[in-house]
């Protein structure tokens, strides 16, 4: 059965380069005496470590814990010492440096004691697959690196097809066409337990039409499988997940959508492999097939290379460099970044280091104006118009660039590949994308600071607002309140005087008093009546004083206290 | 060791201006050889010289406004406008009017507004008409095709002519000219004569006009060459054609003596140069594929327009320019749908 295919509008046919890299079969890379594994090789949170610097750790042993949901766990890549947990090099286009794990490797390569679980895959229920995926570290394998566990997770969605990417568009690069023409069984062992977790409907492995070999091995495994096979023609950007589904299904992804949406989950065949080792095996990930290519080393070639091996490691085994190289590209020519050093470590991502010569690559040339041609639309795979954008761009208008999708924009290179004025053209989309991104910060930014002040404006109206409130109810109250405090003060007296009264009732030391006791009793009791007499006249005085001068300064002040705490 | 780090993408394709540029000028030489060879050396004379000059203007301008001139020099857009507005000019014209037509197409046109890329106007077709306005006379003066002429003015006697007005002795300027196909079109038909009684005229030829409609054939060979190649799309050759042909054919249907049949109209005086070497001007028409179909339907119905109802007998270079005022707006309206964005 053939399969109708369609198309996806542009895309360009730049040449491919890949037979030089796929001569020979695929070698492992020796180890190096060194390996730096950072804690981010992947689309999310960093890794957190679990191992201290001292630490022998053995291969495979996990040796950094995926933090939050979109993270990924880090496993040593050989067996060896944690000599350092520092910042190094990492390969990012910033050139900036990042938290590594540095390990001495011991040469002796030993595994940690593992094993396929007990549970076929089959019994497990999906979650219990999913988290299994997570903690052997598998990421995509195609370039991206997006933890892959997610991806299995068909979020409440009715799956109806796996697509297995094996197009492979990019010039030089045949990592996966190695992986697919010599372990396709892996592919389709990891291509079941996807299967599985996804429950879905149908399975379809794409294999562009310039790899003969990659489809026929992968044909003759699938006999008898209800997978299929399917051979695209050979386009660039078609390994592009929309564009592949909607090449293989017609169906067009949601802009700022995921395939999952519309019942598609795309994995990368060597994420399958990695999948069937984690779950058939019990192996983490920790290696990847690289291609080693470029008419800068000698030898190009695939190789099963440990993560973290410095990539001149790796140019060594093939050759070494040669002098006139001129730039290091880890993936391929059109979307792959330059690198500052060869030191840089080998991570989950990289699929092919570029060491190009000047013949490899287009010098930069002189870029003329723009002509309006045209051509950079013809062949954008979204359908944006690049030429616009750039216009944007270069004026600052961003506002416009957005409003001509430039997020949309997946930076695949066709249209300043085809200008013919030479203009580095996404190279303006990624400026606007930055500056963009940049001016909502600030804007955020600005946006709190904002809030802040109005929050803190409105609370001292509204402290002022109170305080005034409180001051008049009291003014109020003292003004029309004096006599009921007069009041309040006899009719405490009065019930202390009730009391003694009472008190006077029963037996008294002062009933069978003498003569002369009784007469200094009743001295003394004049002497009180007299002090009593001019304690009250002192106290009707400051009466007299403390309706003259209303309010009650002393809780005033301590109101001003407390105001003050809150503020602070 | 620190590399060199460009960002992607590392390649680049073939293309470059002075390539697209240069096929242009190569598509056009077909029609320009049979043009030549149907009306003489004067054809010829005013290419080379327009091209002399629109070089020596480029140059000159480039020096002005301090940009690199050997970079925008050998850009092949010049000569490109040069051959454009050459092969558009009568043969024979007067040498100062092809110098004022090119110099006024490279000066104001293209470099006042910014040059390569930054002009609003195809340059070409504003000095044509510039020439058209200010000298009417001269630039209605069409030799006859040779094959209905006695007279065959020899290299160096064209020469003469266009650069010291001399004619042989014994050649009349009046035995040199003739109408247009187009231009006697519209004189018999304000005298009220049928569409067949006008075509019966031997300057008509078999479809639109004797020697007209091989270099029309040649052009359109070298336009299709243009387009196989994917220097230009189809969208505007086929929606300025399509349009001139529908439009003339209902009016020819309804009334085919005055109207004359859209063979005629496809095949004579510029539309066919200007579908597919004018209008496709990138710099100053519409962009995107739904835009430029607009365009094109705007260039080929303001020609018809203009040819049966307006002043002038041609009407390519008044279309051109006034569909090149509403590109701007067209590309507003037209922009294709994002990947994505509601379609399947």
């Amino acid at each position: 059965m053939i399969r109708q295919l369609f198309n996806f509008k542009g895309g360009v046919h730049p040449p491919q380069h890949k037979h030089s890299s796929t001569a020979q079969p695929i070698r492992p890379a020796t180890l190096a005496k060194q390996l730096v594994l950072p804690l981010h090789q992947h689309i999310g949170e960093s890794a957190v470590p679990i191992v201290e610097v001292g630490d022998h750790v053995l291969k495979g042993q996990k040796i950094a814990r995926a933090e939050g949901y979109v993270s990924a766990s880090v496993h040593a890549s050989s067996s060896g010492t944690v000599v350092a947990i520092e910042e190094r090099p990492i390969p990012h286009p910033s050139g900036l440096n990042a938290q590594c794990i540095v390990i001495d490797t011991d040469a002796e390569d030993r595994w940690i004691e593992h094993g396929a679980p007990v549970t076929p895959y089959t019994e497990m229920p999906a979650s219990q697959l999913r988290n299994l995926i997570r903690t052997s570290g598998i990421v995509g394998l195609g370039g991206a690196g997006f933890p892959s566990y997610i991806k299995l997770n068909p979020a409440g969605c009715q799956i109806d097809t796996l697509i297995l990417n094996g197009v492979e568009c990019e010039p030089y690069i045949s990592c996966d066409d190695m992986l697919m023409r010599e372990r396709p069984e892996q592919i389709i062992a990891g291509a079941k337990i996807m299967r599985h977790a996804l429950q879905a409907k149908q399975v379809l492995i794409a294999i562009e039409d310039n790899k003969p070999e990659a489809y026929a091995a992968l044909v003759d495994v699938c006999a008898g499988e209800d997978f299929e096979v399917v051979q695209v023609p050979t386009l660039y950007p078609q390994g592009s997940e929309k564009q592949l589904i909607k090449v293989l299904t017609d169906k067009e992804v949601p802009s700022n959508g995921l395939p999952v949406q519309i019942g598609i989950v795309v994995h990368n065949v060597g994420t399958a492999a990695a999948i069937h080792n984690a779950i058939d095996l019990g192996k983490p990930l920790t290696s990847r097939i690289v291609t080693i290519t470029g008419d800068g080393v000698a030898e190009p070639c695939n190789l099963e290379v440990p993560f973290g091996t410095p990539m001149q490691h790796l140019l060594d085994q093939c050759g070494g460099l040669r002098n006139d190289v001129d730039r290091i590209i880890m993936g391929g020519p059109m979307m792959g970044f330059a690198m500052h050093s060869t030191a840089i470590p080998v991570v989950k991502t990289t699929n092919c280091i570029l060491a190009a010569t000047k013949d490899n690559v287009t010098p930069p040339s002189d870029v003329m104006p723009c002509i309006r041609c045209g051509a950079c639309a013809d062949v954008c795979p979204v359908e944006l118009l690049p030429q616009q954008l750039q216009w944007f761009a270069r004026a600052k208008e961003f506002d416009r660039a957005q409003e001509y999708n430039l997020f949309d924009c997946i930076e695949c290179g066709c249209c300043s590949y085809v200008c013919p004025s030479n203009i580095p053209l996404v190279h303006f989309y990624r400026y606007a994308k930055t500056e963009i991104w940049s001016q909502e910060r600030e804007k955020e930014k600005a946006d709190q600071a904002r809030q802040r002040h109005e929050f803190r404006q409105s609370r001292i109206e509204r402290e002022a607002a109170e305080k005034a409130a409180r001051l008049a109810k009291k003014k109020a109250a003292a003004q029309a309140g004096g006599g009921d405090k007069q009041a309040a003060i006899q009719a405490a007296m009065a019930r202390a005087k009730a009391k003694k009264h009472a008190q006077g009732s029963g037996p008294k030391n002062t009933d069978n008093l003498t003569e002369s006791q009784q007469q200094q009793v009743n001295k003394a009791d004049e002497m009180r009546a007299k002090a009593q007499q001019i304690a009250e006249s002192r106290r009707a005085q400051a009466q007299a004083a403390m309706t003259d001068k209303p309010g009650n300064t002393a809780k005033s002040d301590s109101d001003n206290q407390a105001a003050k705490d809150e503020k602070e | 060791m620190l590399l060199n780090t460009p960002s992607s993408p590392h390649f680049h394709g073939p293309s470059t201006v002075t390539k697209v540029m240069l096929r242009v000028a190569y598509a056009l030489i077909p029609g320009m050889l049979i043009y030549s060879w149907l009306f003489g050396w004067g054809v010829i004379i005013n290419v080379l010289l327009a091209s002399v000059t629109a070089l020596a203007t480029e140059a000159l301008m480039l020096r002005l406004r301090q940009r690199p001139v050997k970079m925008f020099l050998t850009d092949g857009s010049a000569l490109v406008t040069a051959l454009l507005l050459g092969l558009a000019l009568p043969p024979l014209a007067p040498w100062w009017m092809v110098l004022i037509g090119t110099a006024f197409a490279i000066i104001f046109a293209k470099h006042l507004y910014g040059g390569l890329g930054f002009n609003p106007f195809n340059p070409a077709m504003v000095g044509y008409v510039m020439l058209l306005i200010s000298f009417p006379r001269e630039m209605t003066s069409w030799p006859a095709p040779l094959s209905l002429s006695e007279v065959h003015l020899t290299l160096s006697q064209s020469l003469a002519y266009v650069f010291g007005g001399n004619l042989p002795a014994g050649i009349k300027l009046d035995a040199l000219t003739m109408a247009t196909p187009l231009d006697a079109l519209r004189t018999e038909l304000s005298l009220n004569k049928t569409m067949e009684e006008i075509t019966a005229s031997p300057i008509f030829g078999s479809i639109a006009g004797s020697g007209w409609e091989w270099i029309n054939i040649a052009f359109l060979a070298g336009g299709l060459w243009l387009m196989y190649k994917n220097i230009i799309s189809w969208h505007v050759p086929a929606a300025m054609l399509g349009s001139l042909a529908l439009i003339s054919l209902a009016f020819y249907f309804i009334e085919p003596a005055t109207y004359a049949s859209p063979l005629f109209h496809l095949f004579s005086g510029g539309a066919i140069l200007g579908a597919f070497f004018i209008a496709t001007d990138p710099v100053s028409g519409a962009t995107t594929p739904r835009g430029r179909i607009y365009f094109g339907i705007g260039v080929g119905v303001l020609t018809y327009a203009i040819r049966s109802w307006g002043g002038y007998p041609d009407a390519v270079a008044f279309s051109v320019l006034l569909m090149n005022m509403a590109a701007p707006t067209i590309d507003h309206y037209t922009r294709p749908q994002v990947f994505g964005h509601g379609g399947k």
